[in-house]
């Protein structure tokens, strides 16, 4: 705009014919150009799109490269892992090996570590997980009456083929397989304290099974013990357990109370104090919520 | 027996997880906002006394979670500023909540209502954690579930423009939570250590000694450009515009007036406890900091002045306040940290305030956001009007109002720098200025005659988007809005007033940091 249109533009707002900006103008297109002219730039020449995207591409490869090297030649100062005497070989280290299976009861040093020295962090862990749920239902949960038609009939349609299509095979080995495949995945929550497990990767191994009985017969099948209040109630009762056991102990011990909930004997299966409860509320957490994507994604319901 | 108010810094993260985890079983939406105002209140109200009791008894005191101490377990630690800090952002998150009510009943589905209560809930135990860590991992953690929450916030409106924004979103935000990780799997491999006070130790013994010197400094700047994305500071503003300008009422002004303020609180915390100033200070990287900020504090309200999208226009603006804190943080002095930290509250009232009289604007104008529509809004409803100019002069940098604070104490500060202080001065004047170019045309647009949509409709040049409901012009004020714009612009006027023994009371929390 020249110095005598802005001028005008000027004079014009003070008598009160125009807005004081361009911007506040009706068709004002503030970034680029209505996308109908950009086109006809790159119709028309080419090369502005071209250069930009191959701006685009060159400092993004350039960023990356030194980035790359930044972070190699960082690697490369790191101690090794592994020696005698790296940092973090410390006190801290020391002690969860010394000590773990004396102060939390657990053989399994990993459990003791998260669920009992760390567990804090591991609520907030699980309640990452929930919350991601949770978003997801905030994404794609979706009305049954306001459904695009072509979606729901395109759902009607997976329906149908899936109770049309025999899949013998599939079917048998789904009836056969979940409950062992649950009965593992309770396994590994189960003796979490005891053996390399615990509540995350039992749960993921119970989230799969479902997932997996979902797929071969359908999530009708799964819903008929799972369904949507299912879900709610569970998360609800094993976080509240969480939040209930690990806040009685926290306020314990940082007001330097005795903590009554007694150990065990270590290698039993009702040993290692919290721990076993809280294994099985984190597995029941990662399971629904492994289900739950699987079932929002798929269905945007369960 | 610990004394009492030691258990408030837990008992408030607790009490704000659990009820986020029981949102999740309440169906009534009117329910799930009144757990979620309560929770608030409480929080502001037991925070406000601890930072109280802090302030008089001039300590700050670590709590134990478990029975292990700290190196072991996890710990939180509380100071003066971290509840006083807490206390007001508990305030500013009830007022916008209860500001942005209409909007969210009118964007949002009411089955998932309840489900973004559940998020504003998680949301805030994570903006209490991150204030209140004394460990880095822990830090992380809440950081993830910051980012999830305020994504979700974002996309809970369900339109196009604003899942696209949420996209953008959350990638730049999981490139910043990667950044923060790779630095502290790096901090960790070279000093073995995640508790703020040990990392302190070992980090003056690697800086006296002056092994990993490479590694140390490469991982400074990894977390300070992740926490500098998250925190939206100028090359790393992309997401900010489209997620704060086409959220909800509520969405945006809690993301700008407090999400963006939690990750600074970290970052201060990490470079006085951590680092200590003296040692930051060889790694260069409050330079870069203030450079970065210099350079934002222009961007940000270039870029503001060419929007002709009301809400984008003051999303941008946050761009450029922003870059205010990093300015001063980046002087690397007391008397800097201690602007950035009023800027820190200042902001965290003036913005909310804005957005919220901007969605109450945008409502009376049948939800149009563009600035042409906007014209007389302000007689259409007054109180929004009165409180998008006070924030608005509040940004320009006008005596009594918390903006002008900010530029005071920053000028002060830069006095005692060598070869920033110029630049800061000059900054401050051109930023001024350029913040007075965008907002006064809009003060004035809001306040003049006319219903540009009204017209429109009755000369028949465009049709009602619906024809069962006509556009009503008219809207009563909702009184909740009406006693949330009252309350921030009582806070403005209160930051800008009685700023000395804010300061003052900054300057002692910080020294107990």
């Amino acid at each position: 705009m020249s110095a005598k249109e802005l001028w005008g533009r000027f004079a014009a707002w003070v008598n009160g014919e125009a807005a004081p900006a361009a911007r506040f103008e009706k068709d004002y297109r503030p970034h680029l150009p209505s996308p109908r002219r950009r086109r006809q730039e790159e119709d028309s020449t080419g090369h502005a799109k071209t250069h930009e995207v191959l701006l685009y591409r060159v400092s993004t490869v350039l960023a990356s490269v030194a980035l790359i090297g930044i972070l190699l030649a960082t690697v490369t100062q790191l101690p090794l892992h592994g020696t005698p005497g790296t940092p973090d070989q410390n006190e801290v280290a020391l002690r969860y090996v010394e000590k773990g299976l004396e102060e939390t009861g657990a053989v399994n040093l990993v459990s003791g570590m998260i669920l009992d020295y760390r567990a804090f962090d591991t609520f907030g862990e699980s309640c990452v997980l929930f919350l991601t749920a949770m978003s997801v239902f905030v994404l794609l949960w979706n009305d049954k009456h306001s459904l695009p038609p072509k979606l729901e009939a395109e759902r009607k349609e997976d329906d149908q083929i899936l109770a049309e299509e025999e899949m013998h095979l599939l079917r048998h080995a789904a009836h056969f397989l979940t409950p062992f495949i649950l009965l593992f995945g309770i396994y590994v929550v189960i003796n979490g304290h005891l053996s390399p497990g615990g509540g995350f990767s039992g749960g993921i191994i119970i989230g799969s099974g479902l997932i997996f009985y979902a797929t071969a017969c359908g999530q009708k099948a799964v819903s008929r013990f799972f369904d949507r209040k299912a879900f709610y109630i569970l998360n609800f009762i094993c976080l509240a357990i969480y939040a209930g056991a690990k806040s009685y102990s926290f306020f314990l011990g940082a007001n330097h109370l005795e903590n009554p909930i007694p150990k065990g004997i270590p290698g039993a299966i009702l040993s290692g104090g919290m721990i076993l409860p809280l294994n099985i509320c984190v597995g029941i957490v990662v399971a629904c919520t492994m289900y739950a994507f699987y079932a929002l994604f798929n269905k945007g319901d369960f | 027996m610990l004394p009492f108010y030691q258990n408030i810094p837990f008992f408030s993260i607790l009490l704000s997880m659990v009820g986020g985890v029981i949102t999740s079983l309440i169906c009534s939406p009117r329910w799930a906002a009144r757990l979620h105002l309560g929770i608030l209140a409480l929080c502001c109200a037991a925070n406000g006394y601890l930072a109280w009791v802090l302030f008089h008894t001039g300590e700050s005191f670590t709590y134990m979670l478990g029975h292990y101490p700290a190196p072991w377990g996890n710990e939180l630690r509380a100071g003066p500023l971290e509840a006083m800090l807490c206390s007001l952002f508990a305030l500013v998150m009830f007022l916008c909540v209860l500001g942005g009510l209409e909007d969210i009943q009118h964007d949002i589905l009411p089955k998932k209502l309840p489900l973004y209560y559940l998020m504003l809930n998680l949301l805030w135990s994570s903006m209490l954690v991150m204030v209140y860590t004394n460990d880095l991992f822990t830090a992380y953690v809440f950081i993830e579930i910051n980012t999830i929450a305020s994504c979700a916030i974002v996309m809970a409106k369900d339109t196009g423009h604003t899942n696209m924004a949420t996209i953008r979103y959350i990638i730049m935000s999981q490139l910043g939570s990667g950044l923060f990780l790779l630095a502290l799997a790096l901090l960790y491999g070279i000093t073995g250590q995640l508790l703020f006070p040990s990392l302190r130790q070992a980090i003056e013994v690697l800086d006296t000694t002056g092994n990993y010197a490479l590694p140390l400094t490469v991982l400074t700047g990894l977390m300070v450009l992740g926490l500098a994305i998250k925190s939206a500071l100028y090359p790393f503003h992309a997401w900010l515009p489209g997620a704060h300008g086409n959220a909800t009422t509520a969405s945006s002004a809690i993301l700008s007036g407090l999400v963006l303020k939690g990750y600074i609180v970290l970052l201060i915390k990490i470079l006085y406890q951590v680092y200590t100033l003296p040692v930051a200070r060889k790694t260069h990287i409050f330079d870069v900091l203030f450079v970065l900020a210099v350079i934002a504090m222009f961007m940000g309200s270039w870029y503001a002045m060419k929007e002709n999208h009301l809400k984008r226009m003051i999303a941008y603006s946050s761009v450029a306040q922003v870059g205010y804190i990093f300015l001063g943080i980046g002087m690397g002095t007391a008397a800097g940290m201690t602007a950035a930290v009023f800027q820190i509250m200042a902001h965290a009232f003036t913005k909310p305030l804005l957005f919220v009289s901007a969605g109450e604007l945008i409502r009376v104008s049948g939800h149009h956001k563009q600035l042409y529509y906007l014209r007389g809004a302000a007689h259409r409803a007054p109180l929004a009007g009165v409180g998008f100019t006070m924030g608005g002069l509040s940004m320009i940098g006008l005596p009594l109002l918390g903006g002008f604070v900010t530029k005071l104490f920053l000028a002060q500060a830069s006095l005692e720098l060598g070869w920033q202080n110029l630049l800061a001065f000059g900054v401050l004047v051109a930023s001024s200025v350029l913040n007075a170019l965008y907002y006064l045309p809009v003060i004035l647009l809001i306040w003049t005659h006319g219903n540009p949509l009204k017209e429109e409709l009755d000369s028949g040049a465009r049709t009602a988007p619906c024809r069962s409901k006509p556009v009503v012009f008219d809207l009563p004020m909702p009184p909740a809005f009406a006693a949330s714009a009252l309350c921030l612009m009582a806070g403005v006027v209160f930051l800008g007033v009685f700023f000395n023994p804010v300061s003052v009371l900054i300057h002692q929390g910080l020294a107990l940091l």
